[in-house]
């Protein structure tokens, strides 16, 4: 192939570049700002907001393939129970507790996941795909109860005891420190991710969202992506399996449910998918919003839950961030 | 001279609708060939035949020397055979910039990427810049597509065809939905190609057609009626046969 030729056209695009790294800067001074802030109002909830924490990483998980990719899925939580149960059988048979190779094999316990059940969901397209996903999250919850010698079964896996982090900061029973470590590494996982969509990978995937047959006209393999994205994605949720295995020091077969999955893509929904900060906006409102009403009204915060979803879906389609970017555009237009 | 392209015996029906009727067509490097017809003829069945977004009933492909016929789209592309679509196919969310920088990081094998930008690869932005001029559309190169011009929309997609550096370029009506005023870019666009790429281009504008191919080949109800140097296609009693009363109608149709 000839060498690419360097023409003498101007380029003034050139200038205005770092534009994005500014607003992730503000992203991530915003999300620790909501973290600190959280620490100081709910000093005796912390355990509920390091589980938000790690569901707000398999919404991310699932944003990235529903989201970016346009694949849907009602079983992504079998991703998530993977990182889990890797992690807590790491820790009770294997003895490995130390939290960040226990983060590392949850990780790898994810991406496993999500290559078996990207290799099947990714067979079928639309309602197929769909039903495919849900099959896959029963078949993974029945794996973990029969193997009941590794996982526990229906009684959970428990006694996962998480070695101090750096051998300084033991996970107490306050959950301290498994909200600080939860918070690092979701930042940490976000400034990845972010950089992920950006790049000419997140490029393709948003191409065959939007059309694969002009992908595969330019020459790029639409299974090979979804199923690269697929695993990246059993990454992110094997990590917040893994999270919650570490905070929680049980594993239980709701992480693999399906309940689990359906809740964690109407979180994304309602924080509006397609976008990072939709996924966690989502994910804080729901859980925050569940919590909060089912402590207010026992008896019918269900249904107070589901009248709130229907009101989000029929007004505002794009979820709470997407929404909100629409409003503050208009605003902006207006004020020209 | 060993041919680039061979399409041999290719018959396709959809139903009972015969609509590639034992198609052959030979390519060399460096040929400059319009198919024309009547709309309906099969032209762009005959496109997606070959390129592998429909698979044929019989028949074979074979592009430089190597039977294609079984393998999809994707792979094709690889081997350098590239099409341009009738009707725009873009992602409407991005812009031309990043269609372009998308196509030549596919090309170069750096798409699947996880990491780095486009914009901070000098190499990528240089092809992107030069193609965007050469088809004018600079000004527009970070507006969403969803935003632009339909002509320009459709300058884009020639643009991307280009930026995948083919061995044979397949242009369905390249010119179909572009302003009169920017039909120059195109065959300029056109004129710049390497000396020995192959391209086949189906396109109604006749004037366009004379300029730019060397011979041409007619299609009319899925069979190819004539095969031969543009002096001699108006000539031929069955191409004008087969024109007759449609030809003034076909060009506002899709
Ligand atoms: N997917 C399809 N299913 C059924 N019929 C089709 C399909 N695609 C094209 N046809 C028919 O095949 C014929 C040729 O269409 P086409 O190749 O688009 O013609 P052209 O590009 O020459 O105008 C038309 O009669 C069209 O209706
Ligand atoms: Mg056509």
């Amino acid at each position: 192939m000839a060498a690419v030729e360097h023409t003498s056209i101007a380029k003034p695009v050139q200038s205005a570049r770092p534009n994005w790294l500014a607003r992730d800067l503000i992203g991530v001074a915003v999300i620790l700002a909501v973290a600190v802030l959280g620490y100081f109002l709910f000093p005796n909830n912390l355990a509920l907001l390091t589980r938000i924490l790690a569901i707000a990483l398999l919404v991310l998980s699932i944003d990235l393939v529903t989201g970016f990719c346009g694949v849907a899925t009602l079983g992504h939580a079998a991703l998530f129970g993977a990182g889990a149960y890797a992690a807590g059988i790491a820790a009770v048979h294997w003895g490995i507790t130390d939290p960040f190779l226990m983060i590392v094999i949850g990780a790898v316990g994810g991406a496993v996941a999500g290559l078996v059940s990207g290799a099947v969901i990714l067979r079928g397209h639309g309602l197929a795909q769909l039903v495919l996903s849900i099959a896959v999250v029963h078949l993974f919850h029945e794996a973990a109860n029969k193997a009941s010698t590794y996982t526990g079964g229906s009684d959970g896996l428990a006694g996962i005891s998480p070695d101090p982090i750096f051998g300084m900061f033991g996970f107490d029973l306050w959950g301290r420190t498994a909200y600080g470590f939860a918070v690092a590494l979701l930042v940490i996982v976000f400034v990845l991710l972010r950089l992920l969509t950006r790049s000419p990978f997140g490029m393709l995937c948003r191409g065959i969202k939007e059309d694969p047959i002009r992908v595969r006209a330019m020459g790029a393999s639409v299974h090979g992506t979804l199923l690269k994205m697929y695993v990246i994605s059993g990454v992110v949720a094997g990590i917040g399996g893994a999270l919650n295995a570490i905070s929680t020091q049980v594993v239980g077969l709701d992480s693999l449910s399906f309940t689990l999955s359906a809740e964690s893509l109407v979180m994304l929904v309602l924080g509006g998918t397609g976008s990072l900060y939709g996924a966690l906006i989502g994910t804080v409102s729901f859980m925050w919003f569940e919590d909060f009403v089912s402590a207010a009204n026992p008896f019918h915060w269900l249904t107070i839950v589901g009248a709130l979803l229907i009101a989000v879906v029929l007004f505002a389609p794009r979820g709470l961030y997407g929404s909100a970017q629409l409003l503050l555009e208009r605003f902006r237009g207006a004020g020209k | 001279m060993s041919a680039v392209f061979q399409v041999q015996n290719l018959k396709k029906a959809f139903g009972g609708l015969a609509v590639t009727q034992d198609v052959s067509i030979t390519l060399n490097p460096g040929d400059r060939v319009a198919l024309i017809g009547p709309n309906g003829a099969g032209k762009t069945t005959f496109v997606n035949l070959v390129t592998g977004h429909l698979v044929p009933d019989s028949g074979k492909v074979i592009l430089a020397g190597n039977d294609v016929t079984s393998l999809g789209p994707t792979p094709r592309v690889r081997q350098g055979l590239v099409r341009s679509f009738q009707v725009t196919r873009l992602f409407p969310d991005m812009t031309p910039e990043e269609h372009l920088a998308l196509a030549v990081l596919q090309r170069t094998g750096r798409s699947g990427t996880i990491f780095g930008h486009y914009q901070a690869k000098p190499d990528v932005m240089a092809e992107v810049a030069e193609l965007l001029h050469t088809l004018g559309l600079d000004h527009i190169a970070t507006r969403r597509v969803s935003e632009i011009a339909y002509g320009q929309q459709r300058l884009l997609e020639i643009a991307l065809a280009l930026a995948l550096k083919p061995k044979v370029l397949l242009l369905d009506e390249p010119a179909a939905g572009v302003p009169q005023s920017d039909t120059p870019r195109i065959e300029a666009a056109l004129a710049g190609l390497p000396s020995d790429l192959a391209v086949l281009m189906i396109e109604h504008d006749m004037d366009l057609v004379f300029r730019f191919a060397k011979r041409v080949i007619v299609l009319a109800a899925g069979a190819i009626i004539f095969d031969g140097s543009p002096a001699d296609v108006t000539k031929d009693a069955r191409v004008r046969e087969a024109y007759l009363g449609s030809y003034a109608n076909d060009r506002s149709a899709a």
